[in-house]
């Protein structure tokens, strides 16, 4: 796609691209074989910057900006979906909602360290008891003096074994539902605060996903993100971002897809020519395409929208649906393509398979993003 | 018709270097197209023994341009040096080996003298005085045919293209003054250290010897690793040998292995599965050494040898070292 | 100190290089360009001699070449160059390596360098002619394809592949060097560097502004001329080869020589 890029948006993807080949791809095959997560790498992210990019420059990020960190997103989870979704929880989901909700003294105590990856962070919104069904949460949050203590467990956390800070969205007050949750940054290090076994996946599996259990944590009420009882509209606010980075990944996991099979289609031979000749062949590979292209303007279109500060729910919900569904399409139709050869771990279809599937699950599934859609366009249901 | 063509004797340890005699060849090719009479240039200190080399190469002159300063070389004390006998021997046509001295002195000299300048080239003619060159570009993706405009023309021909010149006799000695001072040198060789191969890695060899199951051990790799290292080569392998456990998977070559694209390719009782040939089918050129006839790799082959591996590669190390010394 | 590299846009590596049908050219559509990769040695080189000094050494990344040569300066200034030169001018279209060696080393001439490095050779050309040419031009020494370079004071000293070894060459600044892979590992550009990079301003220079005429520059002031492109011949058939295993052996390491010219 020749879509007409910035000199700057230019040289973070060809930057991102020759990062994500020659030191994430060849490293990814056994991060995954051993469930590792890429350290190094994603302290390397944050050496070159790619881990600030929502970050002002003041705090120390580069302020590239959401359509840059699409492009870098695609690119690195290409190589290692695990990678991925460790970079963009960390900028959409950690960064992103300290710049905009945070006061000044914890965006400077939290955003340069991030921003660098001297920090990891992880997002603590599900429960055991609340996944899509996020306003039922419980993990309790009581007032005491300039401190709160906090008691509960979170689910499913990305990067919960490795992350110094979290995100974490807790009930402050138990009579109001949406409107009694509250977000505030918990430093990993503090007392009561422990990481609960890691998840054995399906795919991702070199990034950690665990649960946090909060014991009689506590945490100072200057950690408190934006208001007493604002913690909802930040994590939905919140998601709305992710999502858009979780659309990225998936469009870079479905392009990767593409990049294997173009390569196989070409070197495989049967019945006397390369299988790339055969029309069902082209016809996997040419929807596989198209699906792609289609995917990357609706990603590219929620970024462009949140870069110019409008409203960008709906497209963020359509950019996360749409190509979390043609990459795992894509990935179904790459492992066909590699036939017999595409079941084996000898070839990385079958990790871009597994990797694909929870991109229609987490940061809001493909339901929930539906619903997002639905009442964004119907306007006079009663 | 051209003023005459004048080889640049490359020395080395004080003896005309073989590159030299392989650009003598091609100098007389070129006068027997009209390129006029055949000189060499000889530059350095002391210099006696390379005389007496040239001396017996088929030449009609061989140009001497000594002094202490050029005992070391410098890309200025040669330029001057070798400008102040192009101005003497009137050559319009001058050649040089495609080596690091080689191409060092003849873009500088090339500037010096406002000649037209070729690198690197494959193939040089001369039809009616005009002085076509083939040289490779792309990185040996395209070879591009160029002419020279201009009066003067150096060109740099690569090793192994020409045959050594024969012997011959009755070149005469014409020394000449090089006209350097030490001011006029700001830059000049130290010393020089010979380096032994080191390992090379797989994806950067320019020559590898492979090995497949019909190795049958690792310690039979051995037999390869002898030949590798008379040939300066990278030991490489096919999954199965992998597989079966005789050499580690660094060394695999192919699809799931390592993408090579050596100048030379030995595939050792390797059958040539697909899956290999997609990690060295851009080699260069590909010699197949298998038991089997009927081995799909004969078919991606630039040369087949038909027979066992444990008896054509020892011979063949045999050969190459004999070919080495020579 | 003042640093100059010469850094050149190129058709990528990995790109499938087509002749066009007449043989004068190479097909562009489609054709992406990279920084030529020597050339990211010689940058690389440069901005760790400005680190290790720490003083006002200052590095500027000129090429020359049509528009799209400013995308490599913005990968340089990213890379951490403090400024870029962009040689670019109708008159020197179709210049050969001699041609844009001698504009070069008129654009370089005022800049009082005491180091220019450019990369063993373009991977379009293969030519490795255009840094001894300005070396010549501005009558300073030369030492090419560098696998190590050490700066003290006003004298350099370098190590170079040579066969069968490696030469040590010492040289007084101002000098020219060009650099071979291994010399360093170049870095990415980082996000900073690239922000940092969008707000410089990229000089351009012309023909006005060397002082050359028309006639010394281009296609028009080249001593060498392409006549076309030739493809790759295609592959004969296997060249089976008899006799015993001594026979065989013996007429495959003479073909390997003589006719396929490999060892």
């Amino acid at each position: 796609m020749q879509y007409t890029l910035t000199e700057e948006q230019r040289l973070i993807q060809q930057t991102a691209r020759e990062f994500a080949d020659t030191v994430i791809a060849p490293a990814a095959d056994k991060h995954n074989r051993e469930a590792r997560f890429p350290r190094e790498i994603v302290k390397e992210l944050g050496r070159m910057g790619f881990l600030g990019m929502l970050v002002p420059e003041v705090y120390g990020g580069s302020a590239a900006g959401n359509f840059a960190l699409v492009l870098a997103l695609e690119e690195v989870n290409r190589a290692c979906a695990s990678t991925g979704v460790t970079m963009s929880v960390q900028s959409s989901l950690v960064t992103a909602p300290i710049v905009h909700w945070a006061s000044e003294d914890l965006k400077k105590r939290y955003l340069p360290r991030l921003a660098s990856g001297e920090f990891l962070g992880a997002y603590a919104l599900s429960e055991p008891g609340s996944g899509s069904d996020a306003a039922s949460l419980v993990t309790s949050a009581v007032r005491d003096g300039n401190e709160f203590v906090l008691n509960g467990t979170k689910n499913f956390i990305t990067t919960g074994l490795e992350a110094d800070v979290v995100l974490a969205m807790v009930r402050t007050d138990p009579s109001h539902k949406t409107r009694g949750i509250s977000a505030f940054v918990i430093e990993a290090a503090s007392k009561g605060f422990s990481v609960g076994k890691k998840e054995d996946k399906l795919g991702l599996r070199a990034s950690s996903t665990t649960q946090l259990v909060f014991e009689d944590l506590r945490v100072p009420a200057a950690n408190m993100l934006g208001d007493l009882g604002g913690g909802f509209k930040i994590a939905m606010h919140t998601l709305d971002g992710g999502r858009i980075g979780i659309a990225a990944q998936a469009v870079g996991i479905a392009q990767a897809c593409l990049d294997a099979s173009v390569k196989y289609a070409e070197e495989r031979e049967a019945f006397g020519q390369q299988i790339g000749k055969f029309q069902a062949m082209q016809w996997k590979i040419a929807d596989m395409a198209m699906h792609i292209e289609a995917a990357r303007l609706l990603v590219y279109n929620a970024a462009r929208l949140k870069d110019e500060k409008q409203p960008h729910g709906k497209e963020a919900a359509m950019a996360k649906l749409f190509a979390s569904q043609i990459a795992n399409q894509a990935a179904r139709e790459a492992v066909q393509i590699h036939g017999g050869a595409g079941y084996l771990e000898d070839f990385p279809v079958e990790r871009y398979m597994r990797d694909a599937r929870i991109t229609e699950i987490y940061e809001g599934t493909s339901e929930i993003q539906r619903l997002v859609i639905a009442r964004s366009v119907l306007h006079n249901l009663k | 018709m051209s003023k005459g063509i004048l080889v640049f004797g490359e020395i080395r340890g004080g003896a005309l270097k073989p590159i030299a005699r392989e650009i003598v060849t091609a100098a007389n090719a070129l006068s027997q197209s009209g390129g006029g009479p055949v000189s060499i240039a000889l530059i350095g200190d002391g210099l006696d023994a390379a005389v007496n080399d040239a001396k017996s190469l088929p030449a009609g002159k061989v140009f001497v341009a000594r002094d202490a300063q050029l005992a070391a070389y410098s890309s200025e004390g040669y330029t001057t040096a070798l400008k102040a006998i192009i101005d003497q021997c009137g050559a319009d046509t001058v050649l040089f080996g495609a080596t690091a001295m080689g191409k060092d002195l003849s873009a500088r000299a090339a500037a010096r003298c406002e000649a037209a300048l070729f690198t690197d080239c494959t193939g040089v003619t001369l039809s009616d005085g005009t002085l076509r060159v083939l040289r490779p570009v792309y990185s040996g993706k395209v070879i591009a045919e160029m002419e020279a405009v201009a009066p003067v023309r150096f060109v740099s021909i690569r090793p192994n293209v020409n045959p050594p010149a024969q012997a011959a006799s009755g070149a005469e000695v014409v020394e000449v003054a090089a006209g350097v001072s030490a001011d006029s040198i700001h830059g000049r060789v130290a010393e020089f250290a010979a380096t032994s191969g080191g390992k090379k890695d797989l994806t950067e060899a320019e020559i590898i010897v492979s090995g497949g199951r019909s190795l049958k051990s690792g310690e039979n790799f051995k037999i390869l690793q002898d030949l590798a290292d008379v040939m300066g080569a990278a030991v490489g392998a096919s999954r199965a040998a992998v597989d079966a456990g005789y050499v580690p998977h660094a060394m695999q070559v192919g699809q799931t292995g390592k993408v090579v694209n050596p100048k030379l390719y030995v595939a050792v009782g390797i059958s040539g599965a697909i899956q290999h040939l997609a990690g060295m089918r851009t080699s260069k050129v590909i010699v197949a050494i298998n038991k089997d006839e009927n081995a799909p790799i004969f078919q991606k082959a630039d040369y087949g040898v038909v027979g066992d591996l444990f008896d054509v590669v020892p011979h063949l190390t045999e050969e190459m070292k004999k070919l080495v010394a020579s | 100190m003042k640093i100059v590299v010469l850094v050149k846009s190129v058709p990528d590596t990995e790109s499938k290089i087509k002749i066009t049908a007449d043989g004068s050219g190479i097909e562009t559509q489609g054709l992406k360009f990279v920084m030529n990769p020597y050339d990211e040695y010689a940058v690389e080189e440069a901005i760790r001699i400005r680190e290790r000094l720490k003083d006002d050494t200052t590095v500027v990344a000129v090429s020359l070449g049509p528009d799209r040569v400013e995308e490599v300066l913005r990968t340089a200034l990213a890379m951490g160059a403090d400024d870029a030169i962009h040689v670019g001018d109708p008159a020197f279209e179709g210049g050969d390596a001699g041609a844009n060696a001698r504009v070069l080393a008129e654009v370089i001439r005022p800049l009082g360098a005491h180091l220019i490095l450019g990369g063993k050779q373009g991977i379009d050309d293969d030519a490795a002619q255009t840094i001894p040419a300005i070396a010549e031009l501005l009558g300073i020494p030369q030492a090419l394809i560098l696998t190590e370079l050490k700066i003290e004071g006003n004298k350099a000293s370098a190590r170079r592949r040579v066969e069968g070894g490696d030469e040590v060459v010492e040289l007084t600044l101002p000098a020219a060097v060009t650099c071979e892979k291994g010399l360093n590992e170049p870095r990415y550009a980082s996000l900073p560097g690239i922000m940092k990079a969008k707000k410089k301003e990229i000089r351009k220079v012309g023909l006005a502004d060397v002082k050359l005429d028309a006639g010394q520059v281009g296609a028009a002031g080249s001593k060498s001329k392409l006549v076309r492109y030739h493809a790759l011949p295609e592959r004969p058939p296997v060249k089976m080869i008899p006799g015993d295993a001594a026979q065989q052996a013996k007429e495959l390491a003479r073909l390997l020589r003589e006719e396929a010219k490999v060892i």
